[in-house]
């Protein structure tokens, strides 16, 4: 015999009360303004390539790897989990949130060796983007091939 | 059937008593409310070792010499040691066994363990099968996080509404002879599954077990919440706690003077752990370094100590099954003759057991200590 009188449903919508978070216009003013900002930097230094004389077609992924680079390296010092408490999707969202994807598990999985643990697990978290957008980009292909 | 009341409750007539009582934590820990009370505290999560297991399982390992040598005994004194923990094939508690000449029963109930330990070992004690156990268990925030979630450097946002494992391990000792805090009475939980899914919100999926579990236990020993001095949940957090006050309250039970939450009371609302402490370590450092020295030094008189359990699991969650919950009650009374062993040495070492400190931490409703 169960003590309590409640229904899941009623005790979800109970849950639902109780559970306090962020509204939803806070998170997405936080990531907004955070996830500018990311995109701000990446445009700072796009320009300061251009500036320098670099072609734009060369100083674009000049400007992603350096994106990229800063992600892997504030992630290494613990620094882009902090950031993203605060920022949400506007840490996730941006390249430098796929670089820390990468980077966390695989500084994770370090002590589990560097073939099953390292090698294998890097990819736990970012591998969904891999494979769909390898898989998206042979769907876009197969339509370029048949309809254009 | 004279040591059984009601449905699911068991009294102990041999009185088995805790003769010793030991907890280590982590640096988040030490700078909690409790802080002072624990008898030993990491300065880093890795603790000198190469990965976070590692270094619980070294933890554990210290937590369990120190015990013995709080109590003068050797390990071939204990019959019994029952321990458990939230790593996979509870890895933690079977290496930290495989160092001791001590037979091990090994168990899982999640953040519930250390109440199922401490039942179990009573229930020994009482059958006459044992003299003295020991029962532990521990977590690791980055070991569990890891297993049960996300990799730790992994940008995912900490909701407030979820919890934070505690890294420590507790140990308890139970004896037939001695002195020190009695464990009288016990009610085993069911597992109980309200549908909840959310694996970051565990406090919602345990507090229907908690709930479950004090109704029963007092209509089984036909008390009231005034009976008890404190009733300590084990990991429900400010979520959870919320919910179980709501649950009591439709079936007419109020147990807002006498309850307290051992997640809330292990840190303070400004160290960003969200709605408060969860993991096996939780309810067991609470227990064995702040309210067993309370209760021994009959600052109070009775305890029901409810753990409780979330049995979530990575693999069924992704395959979108709920989190069934479980936890346990067990009464711990002061005794008249209180020099216990765990107690004394508390005091030589000058930091545990402040006086001062105990009214603002038990008192605590509001969330103002999380």
């Amino acid at each position: 015999m169960s003590q309590l009188d409640k229904t899941p449903s009623e005790y979800k919508r109970l849950i639902k009360q109780v559970s306090s978070d962020d509204s939803l216009s806070k998170k997405v003013t936080k990531a907004y303004i955070i996830g500018g900002l990311i995109c701000v930097v990446g445009e700072v230094i796009f320009q300061l390539l251009v500036a320098r004389g670099i072609p734009v077609e060369e100083a674009n992924p000049l400007m992603a790897i350096s994106m990229i680079t800063i992600g892997g390296l504030l992630t290494g010092l613990g620094v882009y989990d902090r950031i993203s408490q605060y920022a949400g999707a506007g840490t996730i969202v941006p390249i430098t949130g796929f670089a820390n994807a990468v980077v966390a598990p695989a500084m994770e999985h370090k002590q589990d060796g560097y073939i099953l643990g390292v090698g294998a697990k890097m990819y736990g978290v970012a591998g969904p983007v891999l494979t769909y957008g390898m898989l998206t980009a042979f769907l876009i292909g197969v339509i370029k091939l048949v309809f254009i | 059937m004279q040591n059984r009341l009601g449905q699911q409750t068991i009294q102990f007539n041999s009185q088995p008593m805790i003769i010793s009582s030991a907890a280590v934590v982590g640096p988040k820990e030490e700078q909690g409310p409790l802080g002072d009370y624990f008898d030993k505290c990491l300065e880093d999560s890795y603790y000198g070792e190469q990965s976070w297991e590692k270094a619980e399982r070294k933890m554990t390992n210290e937590n369990l010499n120190l015990l013995l040598q709080k109590a003068k005994l050797s390990p071939d004194k204990i019959d019994y040691l029952l321990g458990g923990d939230l790593l996979n094939q509870i890895v933690t508690s079977n290496f930290v066994a495989s160092k001791l000449p001590i037979p091990f029963l090994g168990l899982y109930g999640a953040c519930s363990t250390m109440a199922e330990g401490m039942i179990l070992g009573a229930v020994l004690i009482d059958g006459n099968y044992a003299r003295r156990t020991i029962n532990f268990t521990s977590s690791h925030y980055q070991g569990a996080e890891r297993q049960y979630r996300t990799p730790n450097e992994y940008g995912d946002q900490h909701p407030d509404y979820k919890q934070w494992t505690a890294t420590g391990t507790g140990a308890v000792l139970l004896a037939s002879d001695g002195s020190g805090p009695v464990v009288t009475e016990a009610t085993v939980g069911k597992v109980i599954d309200y549908g909840v899914k959310d694996p970051k919100n565990m406090g919602a999926a345990m507090a229907p077990a908690a709930a479950e579990t004090i109704l029963q236990h007092l209509e089984d020993t036909n008390r009231t919440p005034s009976d008890y001095d404190l009733i300590a949940t084990g990991d429900l957090g400010k979520v959870g706690t919320k919910l179980l006050k709501e649950l009591l309250a439709d079936k007419e039970l109020d147990i807002d003077q006498q309850h307290d939450d051992c997640g809330l009371m292990l840190y303070n609302s400004n160290q960003g752990v969200g709605a408060g402490g969860s993991g096996c370590a939780c309810s067991a450092v609470v227990t064995s370094s702040y309210l067993l020295p309370y209760l021994n030094d009959s600052h109070l008189d009775r305890v029901l100590l409810v753990a409780t359990g979330a049995l979530l699991s990575p693999l069924t969650n992704l395959q979108g099954e709920s989190i069934p919950a479980i936890a346990h009650a067990v009464v711990i009374e002061s005794n008249s003759q209180n020099d216990a062993i765990g107690n004394q040495e508390n005091r030589q070492r000058g930091t545990g057991f402040k006086e001062e400190a105990i009214q603002p931490v038990i008192e605590s409703e509001d969330g103002e200590n999380t």
